[in-house]
């Protein structure tokens, strides 16, 4: 049952493509996991079908036709979808494309000590987005970020604050929140993570003194 | 509409790699779209590309068409999307379709919810009309030119609150189109 879900926001700037790759990718993978928000990106996109439809059509010359039509004989014809995932694998198909090694031989960073890090080949080299791992009970540090954070649990689950979130919950969290998530005791957690600006470097600082003092 | 006669011009190009039903859907959907992208503030040049590449991938992916799970306006409107995420950044868009979510648990529908997917087409279009103006600006500002709220407020020099609450308000009336299964 997953809990935490993106804004409206958020879902619209997905359909009508105004999203980073980074953000796109993880509204794109909880949808995958989520069938209420992907009921409402559907919805979204019919509305922009819609305008699409009841555009004014503007003129078109006839070379333009011509020039399709002549290109049409070398392009192939892609077979109809068949997504069929088993729904016991980890990675959504989103995410799949950027993920092209099995887990545990991914080329993980470990990170203050506290966590470790596979940051995902985007095409768009502006907003990361990367895989992280936290190993059972972890406590993270109180800490917050310069710029926007979403996460979205892949499997395991931690606690933050009074919530607890799970595989496919989201969570989005502003420049001012600050936040100290705890990993569940009974397993790793695996998420996928976005950051529009890098953490402090007081705040891995931090994360460094932290664990070398086990605090 | 599941009668749309356009469901049967995408199914022949699928099927029989039908040229003429190809002509049909180039004839009604070229003008419109080259007058979205336009609306997108891009060059005359791009605009047609854009146009080319997407009723090019029109018939590529053809047979990917479900009339279950869209009518032909919103199929094409996701396709050009992803066109113009390609042409201009460079990147490709990560999709995301219905049937990756239905494959979770617990998330299985009644199969008869799935046939009426693609008959909101003509109701929508009727609740668009009945939009404000100003609504209808934001939502074409959101849908044409592909921006963000923070943009769209910076834009139109207002709160990004109220532009929130305008796009949730004209939301919430486009909405009522879709039967409460879907809500």
């Amino acid at each position: 049952m997953i809990n935490h879900h993106p804004d409206e926001a958020l879902l619209l700037d997905y359909a009508t493509g105004a999203l980073s790759e980074a953000v796109a990718l993880t509204i794109a993978t909880h949808a995958s996991m989520c069938i209420r928000c992907m009921r409402q990106i559907n919805q979204l996109e019919a509305i922009g079908g819609s305008l699409l439809a009841s555009e004014t059509p503007a003129e078109c010359d006839d070379g333009v036709l011509a020039q399709i039509l002549m290109r049409l004989d070398d392009e192939g014809l892609e077979p109809a979808a068949t997504v069929k995932t088993e729904s016991s694998a980890i990675l959504p198909p989103p995410l799949r494309p950027y993920v092209n090694e099995p887990l545990h031989q991914l080329p993980w960073k470990r990170v203050g000590g506290l966590y470790e890090e596979y940051r995902l080949p985007l095409a768009d080299t502006k907003v990361r987005a990367s895989l992280f791992r936290l190993a059972a009970g972890t406590h993270t540090p109180k800490h917050s970020h310069r710029g926007q954070e979403l996460v979205l649990v892949l499997s395991g689950g931690y606690r933050d604050g009074d919530a607890q979130f799970a595989r496919g919950d989201f969570s989005a969290l502003d420049v001012a929140d600050t936040h100290q998530p705890i990993v569940d005791d009974d397993g790793p957690c695996l998420c996928l993570g976005v950051q529009e600006a890098p953490m402090r470097l007081t705040e891995v600082l931090s994360l460094r003194l932290r664990r070398f003092l086990r605090i | 509409m599941t009668n749309d006669p356009m469901n049967k011009l995408v199914e022949a190009v699928a099927k029989h790699r039908d040229r003429e039903a190809f002509v049909q859907l180039f004839t009604h959907f070229a003008p419109r779209l080259k007058g979205f992208a336009l609306k997108r503030g891009i060059s005359l040049a791009a605009a047609e590309e854009l146009v080319q590449e997407t009723m090019l991938a029109v018939w590529r992916k053809a047979a990917t068409f479900d009339r279950n799970r869209a009518n032909v306006s919103t199929w094409i409107f996701t396709i050009s999307r992803n066109k113009q995420i390609d042409l201009l950044r460079r990147q490709t868009y990560p999709e995301v379709e219905l049937e990756m979510a239905l494959d979770q648990p617990g998330s299985e529908p009644a199969p008869d919810q799935r046939a009426e997917w693609a008959e909101f087409g003509t109701d929508l279009q009727s609740a668009l009309k009945s939009l404000s103006p100003e609504q209808r600006t934001i939502l074409q500002k959101a849908f044409f030119e592909e921006k963000s709220h923070r943009t769209i407020a910076l834009e139109l020099n207002l709160p990004l609150g109220t532009v929130k609450s305008r796009i949730r308000l004209a939301l919430a009336r486009l909405r009522a189109v879709f039967p409460e299964e879907y809500v």
